[in-house]
């Protein structure tokens, strides 16, 4: 036994390691990208990969799960939507070897397109559910859901939030147990779901449901706290946390920690013991809603908000209605600090200039190159999901020609997205003759989750060499015959590739291939980029146009009274994007 | 009622917030306290304001806190000191980092940045200034300014200095060890 300072993540991924599984899959994705990030540190005792999409790394680990060995998958909360399709028919077969999927939830988004609840995934799928409170908690529990998995031949659905993900406590740490590969004998009334299996399979799905129930009832993972019994607080996942802190022993406490199926009977026995019951849970009343179904009174959302994040303090003011006094300020005097695309980046010079076209529609993707969409680039109209920007850039394209619209519509897509599920989009423009210019921003590894490798970069999860998807190849394989790879900051050679693309009357494609400057170069992006350089101002030479300025390069900065601009050596990484833009050649590289 | 402090660090994406906030909790771990740290990560690469919360003592429940919690809120830059003064306890210090990074809106000319900062945290709340970039360069890095905010934090905590100083050695290249102790005692001295 060990006491480490873990965060939720790295928890998941020592519980996964002592709990003997032998294949973990992901896509990356805030706030679970650092569980596989962490599993790819057991290198000996587990395979960890990176999947091209969410979907892809829940069906390789049921692969595993079936022919009888332990196996994790994670991914963020929108992720889950992705992999819902083999996860709603796993759950009629059941498994062999455990399976864990762990569901990352952002309440509050600070990383993500919607606020969805994922708990709801276990009651619609009909699996066996758990929620650690903090990272301990996150450990133990998958090992307790790979061993329920096991017993009640279900998927267990581990969810955790940002909070838990990213928050660190102390761990204590075990060995390895090791769990052999259990036998697979074919099993087709199983594992084979035609509609005769399903049918069989729909009965042993409620069959299982009744053993769960029963099980709910007697677990440790959800425990009565006796305090003081004026108050009842029901919680799950970090909301415990929050409860705790607000009413410390002033109240008992009902900590589930296996939330589906719920266990009513221990619910309605607390309910009876305590005279005000309350439930503390963040984002959707899920625990309240089965709650007030069964007959059970208690109070949640009518005072707990279910918009964003909760708080000590947030919980405090609404089942308390005292708050901690804090110090007066003035937020409008404070300026906000949204984050920029960095000093350097290679989307800015494809933005700046397709900032500048008329009559444009910009579907976006998933990615920094979102960023794109704000001031001062402002090159961007949408962002939905993962892949996105093509398919809908190519609905936005049909109906404005089929209107006899002249406004033309370019789709933006990072590689690892294009990857991930842009490429049956592409598949659909081609096929459908569509007509939307396709802008690949191949930045050579997958940039916003934290520079992740993928099919693209030619390195594995675990930094084994990997065959290069080649992207050009792929879109002319999909059927796209007009293509093109450009440097997005060459700003000349993007401008005159749009006016090329924006001008066919068949769908193209522009790629424009460099590196993230924040990812580790290899010695191959070396040699086809090349180094480090600097660019310098000539200040007697500025004449505080902001042309410069207003490609949103954080590196510049513009002193209002003396009118010029100053480079800032630290961040800036020689692009040269600035330098294109001056209209007095008041830029230059440093050394030329 | 409670023996939990709660600690707010507060800075600019690249500042070494995140390594400041793990050293603390790891000498704080080490000291034998229970300890939760919590941060958001997502976009605060790209230049984001970034905040790192630590709370530490007999047994912590919730790994954050709420507006008027933070026993001690140190900034990085000032800016974001002002942005985050609401965490403060209204008795509690704040230090701030003499240092300022404009952001987007600054940047492109649209906004000024807030003017006497310092003179309005200071009419608020007990305020430590600490000129952590002029110390850090004056050792050879400004880098290592989050070292002497660590310092500046460990002495107006009344920690035990020996508690951090394994820690640093742990966490930081070992090329730079030895700037970085002396980054985090003249933080101490700065303060004191």
């Amino acid at each position: 036994m060990m006491k480490k300072l873990l965060t939720g993540n790295e928890a998941i991924a020592q519980g996964a390691w002592e709990a003997g599984v032998i294949y973990a899959a992901a896509y990356p994705g805030t706030p679970s990208t650092e569980i596989l990030e962490n599993i790819a540190e057991f290198k000996n005792d587990i395979l960890a990969e990176w999947a091209p999409n969410e979907k892809v790394a829940l069906e390789a680990a049921i692969g595993v799960s079936v022919v009888g060995g332990r196996s994790l998958s994670a991914m963020k909360m929108v992720g889950v939507n992705v992999a819902a399709d083999p996860l709603f028919s796993f759950a009629y077969s059941g498994v062999n070897g455990g399976l864990v999927l762990v569901s990352a939830d952002d309440p509050g988004c600070h990383s993500s397109q919607n606020e969805q609840d994922n708990r709801y995934y276990a009651k619609f799928a009909k699996i066996a559910m758990v929620e650690p409170s903090d990272s301990q908690e996150a450990k133990d529990m998958v090992k307790a859901a790979l061993a329920i998995s096991e017993e009640f031949d279900t998927p267990v659905l581990l969810r955790v939030t940002t909070r838990i993900c990213h928050s660190k406590s102390i761990v204590e740490t075990g060995p390895r147990e090791p769990a052999p590969k259990k036998p697979y004998q074919r099993d087709v009334l199983k594992y084979d779901l035609v509609p005769a299996t399903v049918r069989i399979r729909r009965v042993a799905v409620e069959a299982r449901l009744g053993r769960l129930r029963n099980f709910t009832e007697t677990t440790e993972l959800n425990r009565v706290e006796w305090h003081d019994r004026r108050i009842g607080v029901i919680t799950s996942g970090v909301g415990y946390q929050y409860a705790r802190e607000v009413f410390g022993d002033g109240a008992s406490y009902l900590k589930l920690g296996f939330t589906f199926p719920l266990p009513l009977q221990k619910i309605r026995s607390f309910a009876a013991a305590v005279e005000t019951l309350y439930v503390v849970e963040e984002l959707e009343p899920y625990l309240e809603e089965q709650i007030k179904a069964a007959g059970i009174p208690c109070v949640g959302k009518e005072k707990i908000p279910a918009i964003g994040e909760l708080s000590p303090d947030i919980v405090a003011q609404a089942l308390t209605g005292v708050r901690d006094p804090f110090p007066d300020t003035d937020p409008a005097r404070v300026v906000a600090r949204p984050p920029l695309l960095c000093a350097g980046c290679p989307h800015r010079g494809f933005f700046y200039e397709l900032s500048k076209i008329k009559d444009l529609m910009v579907t976006g993707d998933i990615g920094c190159y979102s960023l794109g969409g704000n001031a001062p680039l402002n090159a961007k109209d949408t962002c939905i999901c993962m892949g996105a920007s093509i398919s809908m850039g190519h609905g936005v394209q049909k109906l404005y020609d089929r209107l006899g619209q002249s406004t033309r519509t370019v789709a933006v897509i990072g590689d690892s997205t294009f990857f991930h599920s842009g490429m049956t989009s592409l598949l659909h423009v081609a096929y459908n003759r569509g007509n939307v210019v396709t802008c690949i921003m191949d930045n050579r590894t997958t940039g916003m989750t934290g520079h992740q490798e993928n099919p693209g970069s030619g390195f594995t999860l675990r930094g084994e060499p990997a065959p290069e998807a080649d992207i050009p190849a792929i879109v002319r394989a999909l059927g796209i015959k007009a293509v093109r790879t450009v440097n997005p900051l060459d700003l000349a050679e993007v401008r005159e590739a749009l006016t090329w693309a924006l001008a066919l009357s068949e769908p193209a494609v522009i790629i424009t291939r460099w590196p993230c400057v924040l990812k580790k170069w290899s010695e191959r992006d070396r040699r086809e980029f090349g180094g480090p350089a600097k660019c310098v101002i000539r200040t007697d030479l500025c004449i505080g146009c902001q042309k410069c300025v207003k490609t949103g390069c954080p590196a510049l900065r513009f002193d209002k009274s003396r009118r010029k601009t100053s480079i800032d050596p630290v961040q800036c990484t020689g692009c040269t994007v600035c330098l294109q833009v001056c209209p007095v050649k008041a830029i230059s590289k440093a050394g030329e | 009622m409670s023996d939990v402090k709660s600690v707010l660090m507060v800075g600019v994406g690249g500042q070494g917030t995140i390594l400041a906030g793990k050293i603390l909790s790891l000498g704080l771990m080490a000291a034998g306290h229970d300890v939760k740290m919590s941060e958001v990560h997502g976009m605060a690469q790209r230049g984001g304001s970034v905040s790192n919360q630590v709370r530490f003592g007999e047994r912590v429940f919730s790994p954050i806190i709420g507006k008027g919690q933070a026993d001690i809120l140190v900034a990085f830059e000032k800016m974001e000191a002002l942005r985050w003064l609401e965490y403060l306890k209204p008795t509690g210090v704040a230090v701030v980092n003499d240092f300022q990074i404009p952001s987007g809106p600054i940047l492109v000319g649209q906004r000024d940045y807030p003017a006497d900062i310092l003179e309005e945290l200071r009419s608020r709340v007990n305020t430590v200034v600490v000129q952590a970039s002029e110390i850090a360069a004056g050792l050879g890095n400004v880098r290592a300014m989050n070292l002497v905010l660590l310092g500046a934090l460990v002495q107006c905590l009344q920690l035990n200095p020996d508690d951090f100083t394994a820690e640093i050695a742990r966490s930081v290249k070992p090329s730079t060890i030895e700037l970085n102790l002396a980054a985090f005692y003249a933080g101490m001295a700065a303060v004191r």
